[in-house]
């Protein structure tokens, strides 16, 4: 019990705060995987905006429920379900938006994957039999327990997943704004759109491990959103999202390090009040350059 | 022996003015043939529009030319090539939908798409093709007086802006020949006519050969070097007065139609089985 000794609760002295925050594997752990999620994130989630797939990453979300339930009741990794079943879920998708049907007809069909995806968990979830008593966090998260291995995963699926983005980053972003061009000029945009999926699902996968199935939109939506609205340019976008998502994350964890209220909370208010602040602050920039730009009174 | 040397050489010069040449061409979709006996030649240099009634094949022949479609008769060539096989060296402006409103991307990164966007892998900050490419798009962006707006959201802008800001994009790889599909649809009268000027000057200041797909001729009347009427599975291609008559253009619907020329140059086309003239028309009654 010398861990218990250890945690002193919130002294209000910043550095000894800190040092308490590195004081415990597990804290170090979910600061560390907490890191590599929000980076993914950041990064993922900027062009998903980008592209309008925000229901998309939300189905992969909710997809990723059934996926760790499954797991648990197999008593396998969960993390194996978050990824299996968020890789299933991608190909799904890239399935139904390369049917090509109209626009509603694709986001029907996906809407319908999604409420499959919540019966399912809630049935493996039963059948557990309430020995599952991670139910809440698998839904809306916890930094608990995250172990050194998992950590280590999580580090080799960002790695793969922001490498291949950045690696086709011009024509990923070029199939983005403009399909027809792009095509026209040889970028493989359907190519594009199905491996741009899977790397989805791969950060839906990652990001719920911290964030629960139900709160990744904190990680991967709500600090891309922001970026979007703070710059219209690409390159500090992305950098703007990743910087949000870690700033989140960090603060998130110790906040929830030092009182009793879960991770997922915080990160989610958190990056909520980011975007309240920054689309507040915008209106009101724009208020004011209509009142220096409106013709004076004669 | 020299015969054929000269004749060789005319054809190579051909080959090297000429941008895009049809010889009675077919494309056949599903079984139908969409039009048949089809000849165009387009020299560099040269605004050639594409007109016709909706559904006679105009995008079809936008497609023929980038090689999209195969011809199922006759002969073409593009840039002295095959259709498709010189496709770097065409800007091509598709028929376009605006950028909705949401669309925070700068005007300068859609035209530096055009230069760079099929590019795998990250630009490598501070090499000099990086400074060459930025001087490049501040350059097509100049000529197209875009200058002013560019560093704007795409979303942010009006039609008009985003059309010059496209047709930037398509010009900035130099190209020989620039496909520009229906590029005046969403703008209002006096853009049509600002947009066609721009076109033209492009088209004479960088010796570019320029297919243009309109819905209406008469903004663009005065622009034009020639026009291609495809109506009725077939074309006509020659000056705007000789396609946009009563006498061509009866023969090509086999219909009796009539071409009034208004008091201010805009052409009335009257009795065609469906009008894409009529809206210059009644602006010239008021």
């Amino acid at each position: 019990m010398i861990e218990a000794a250890l945690f002193q609760g919130l002294s209000w002295n910043p550095i000894t705060d800190l040092q308490q925050l590195f004081a415990f594997q597990f804290m170090v752990n979910a600061l560390e995987a907490g890191t590599i999620v929000a980076v993914m994130a950041g990064v993922t989630g900027w062009f998903m905006v980008l592209r309008k797939q925000t229901f998309a990453g939300h189905t992969l979300s909710v997809i990723a429920f059934p996926g760790a339930a499954a797991a648990g009741l197999a008593g396998l990794p969960v993390a194996l379900g978050y990824f299996s079943f968020c890789g299933l879920g991608a190909l799904a998708l890239a399935g139904i938006a390369g049917s090509r049907r109209s626009l509603s007809a694709e986001s029907a069909a996906i809407g319908s994957l999604q409420a499959l995806a919540l019966g399912l968990g809630f049935l493996f979830v039963s059948l557990y039999h309430g020995v599952l008593n991670g139910l809440d966090s698998l839904l809306f998260g916890t930094f608990l327990g995250i172990t050194s291995r998992q950590v280590g995963v999580l580090l080799a699926v960002a790695v793969t997943a922001v490498t291949l983005v950045v690696v086709a980053a011009r024509p990923l972003f070029f199939a983005s704004v403009d399909a027809d061009v792009a095509r026209a000029r040889g970028v493989p945009v359907a190519l594009l759109g199905f491996g741009f999926l899977l790397v989805l699902g791969l950060s839906v996968a990652a990001t719920s491990q911290i964030t629960g199935a139900l709160l990744v939109f904190a990680l991967l939506v709500t600090p891309a959103a922001t970026a979007h609205q703070l710059t219209s340019r690409a390159v500090l976008g992305i950098a703007l999202s990743v910087a949000i998502a870690l700033g989140v994350t960090w603060l998130g964890l110790a906040l929830a390090y030092f009182s009793v209220y879960p991770v997922g909370f915080y990160v989610t208010s958190l990056s909520f009040a980011v975007y309240v602040g920054v689309r507040v602050g915008r209106f009101i920039a724009r208020r004011r350059q209509d009142v220096a730009l409106a013709p004076e009174p004669a | 022996m020299s015969q054929a040397g000269t004749a060789a050489d005319i054809e190579a010069r051909n080959a090297k003015e000429t941008a895009v040449a049809f010889e009675r061409a077919a494309v056949r979709m599903g079984g139908r043939t969409i039009w048949s006996d089809l000849s165009l030649s387009v020299a560099r240099g040269e605004f050639v529009a594409i007109l016709g009634p909706n559904g006679a094949g105009k995008s079809t022949l936008i497609k023929a030319v980038l090689g999209l479609l195969p011809l199922a008769d006759g002969r073409a060539s593009v840039l002295g090539r095959p259709p498709g096989e010189a496709n770097d060296r065409i800007g091509y402006l598709p028929q376009r939908r605006n950028f909705d409103a949401g669309t925070r991307i700068r005007g300068v990164d859609i035209v530096k798409l055009g230069l760079d966007g099929a590019r795998w892998g990250i630009p490598i900050p501070g090499l000099p093709s990086r400074a060459r490419d930025a001087a490049r798009v501040a350059e097509v962006i100049e000529l197209v007086d875009a200058t002013v707006y560019a560093r704007k959201p795409i979303g942010e802008l009006s039609g008009g802006e985003q059309q010059r800001l496209l047709i930037a994009q398509a010009l900035v790889r130099r190209p020989e020949l620039l496909v520009l599909d229906e590029p005046l649809d969403s703008l209002d009268l006096p853009n049509q006519a600002a947009v066609a000027a721009l076109v033209r000057r492009i088209c004479r200041e960088e010796n570019v050969a320029v297919l243009l797909v309109a819905h209406d001729i008469n903004p663009i009347l005065s622009y034009l070097d020639r026009v291609v009427y495809i109506a009725g599975g077939t074309a006509v291609e020659g000056s705007p007065e000789q396609v946009i008559s009563s006498e061509t253009l009866s023969r090509l619907y086999g219909a009796p139609i009539e071409v009034l020329r208004a008091s201010d140059g805009r052409l009335v086309v009257v009795g065609q089985p469906e009008a894409p003239f009529v809206h210059g028309g009644r602006h010239s009654h008021d």
